[in-house]
């Protein structure tokens, strides 16, 4: 996966169509909800919930592409596809890499907000 | 009709356009509803469709814009209770998700969604889709409103259920014909305008007597009305709906009468025919003009009656069937079988009286 933390492009698109002030805002949303939705995506794993741990991966997808997170939504497109019990047979591995990513892209966006 | 057309544009032109957002993810919901106000619309969200649903019933939306994968009531469940409702199924609905799979995209246009937008949703996209979806919608009302104007209520309701195709059913009704007796001469002795004056108010007289015991109007001709009941909506007590009404045209021209003669008028007389039993009912023409109408026997014999009333000199003339299934509170005379043109046997023929002097 060689797709970057946070793509220039798509952020700058953002600020421009939504405005400068506005897209900040998001940002700051996007890191209150974004560890919300890592919590719950580890609830749906430990609780078997394959139908919360698909909506979980698919919500973290769709908010990482606004940013222009496109690792993070690439693996968070992969969470959502290949469902909860690949996720168990490696021992929650993948969730563990996710919220690595994220820590990477709440660096990399706090530092664009300057 | 053109004058209603453009009234009808500007009033659903001016008025800006109302979106509701629906989205659980709280970024999306947001990131929506900034893109639409900056196009222009106002916009209120909600975080599910269960919260969506009871907005939509409570307030007026041109436009739906749905998420799919939600909590609580997903957007498949939205899209299923839109088409199940007869006040929100016209109500266009743009799935924006990102749903995986073409398979899902099917299953929203399916149930019914106008157009489906992956997210992210492209800014450039998405104000085109809307602008198309409210240009659709916009037509569409203008449709409805014309149907509801030049057409009866049941017949647009009928309409907006079914659809419209050329064709009938069969159901149980009454037919009833009326017209007024000596038109002809009187339209003779008189301006057209006064004729016309007159005929406008024959028409919201006898309308207003038929549509309020369940009757449609069917046809205008001349000075001649056809209508039916139970049909397009099924009647119970069609027979009796019809008689009611009868008596009560015939009560109504008598008061008209009355303000005629004042004004130095002649006063005018109207006959009816009722005729009852199995009838098809649905919509003739071409595709292009069609109108409601129907079909049957007893079309034929209730026009028959009406026309008998000249002979009889009695208002209201009605036939076998119906006579049987009346209550007792209606006082009706046999006149004894009477042998109509086209018809095999003679016809049992009975006049309903209306209890006042003619």
């Amino acid at each position: 996966m060689s797709a970057p933390t946070i793509d220039r492009a798509t952020f700058e698109a953002l600020k421009e169509t939504t405005g400068a002030e506005f897209a900040l805002e998001l940002v700051d949303t996007f890191l209150e909800e974004a560890p919300v939705m890592l919590d719950d995506l580890r609830g749906a794993l430990s609780a078997q919930d394959a139908d919360r741990f698909r909506r979980g991966a698919h919500s973290l997808k769709s908010n990482s592409n606004t940013f222009g997170a496109l690792k993070l939504g690439a693996m968070a497109k992969e969470l959502e596809l290949s469902g909860l019990s690949k996720v168990l047979e490696s021992a929650g591995k993948p969730l563990d890499e996710l919220a690595e990513e994220y820590s990477r892209v709440a660096a990399a966006l706090t530092e664009l907000k300057k | 009709m053109s004058d209603v057309r453009n009234d009808l544009r500007h009033d659903l032109r001016g008025a800006p356009a109302r979106l509701l957002v629906v989205d659980d993810n709280k970024v999306n919901r947001l990131l929506l509803t900034r893109s639409l106000e900056l196009q222009g619309h106002t916009v209120a969200s909600a975080e599910n469709g269960r919260v969506a649903l009871e907005m939509l019933r409570r307030e007026v939306f041109d436009l739906l814009l749905l998420d799919m994968e939600m909590p609580e009531m997903d957007g498949f469940q939205v899209l299923e209770q839109l088409v199940n409702d007869r006040k929100l199924r016209d109500l266009p609905v743009i799935v924006t998700s990102s749903l995986e799979g073409i398979a899902n995209v099917v299953r929203c246009i399916e149930l019914g969604a106008e157009d489906y937008l992956a997210k992210p949703v492209n800014p450039v996209l998405l104000k085109a889709r809307i602008g198309a979806s409210l240009e659709k919608k916009r037509l569409r009302d203008q449709q409805t409103e014309l149907v509801r104007r030049f057409a009866t209520p049941e017949v647009a309701q009928d309409l907006q259920d079914s659809g419209f195709s050329l064709g009938g059913k069969r159901v149980h009704g009454s037919v009833m014909f009326s017209d007024i007796r000596g038109f002809t001469s009187l339209a003779e002795s008189q301006p057209p305008e006064e004729t016309i004056e007159l005929l406008n108010t024959f028409y919201a007289l006898m309308f207003d007597a038929i549509s309020s015991h369940g009757g449609v109007v069917t046809q205008m001709m001349g000075d001649g009305l056809m209508s039916v009941f139970g049909a397009p909506v099924p009647l119970a007590d069609h027979c009796d709906s019809a008689v009611r009404a009868a008596l009560e045209m015939v009560e109504l021209i008598d008061l008209f009468n009355i303000e005629r003669e004042t004004s130095g008028k002649p006063s005018i007389r109207i006959g009816i025919g009722i005729a009852s039993g199995e009838m098809v009912a649905g919509y003739a023409g071409t595709n292009e003009r069609a109108t409601y109408t129907c079909i049957g026997d007893i079309v034929n014999l209730a026009a028959r009656l009406e026309t008998h009333t000249k002979v009889t000199r009695r208002a209201i003339l009605i036939d076998e069937v119906t006579r049987s299934a009346l209550g007792e509170h209606f006082i009706v005379e046999p006149l004894g079988p009477v042998p109509f043109k086209g018809k095999s046997a003679a016809v049992e023929v009975f006049a309903v009286d209306p209890g006042q002097e003619h």
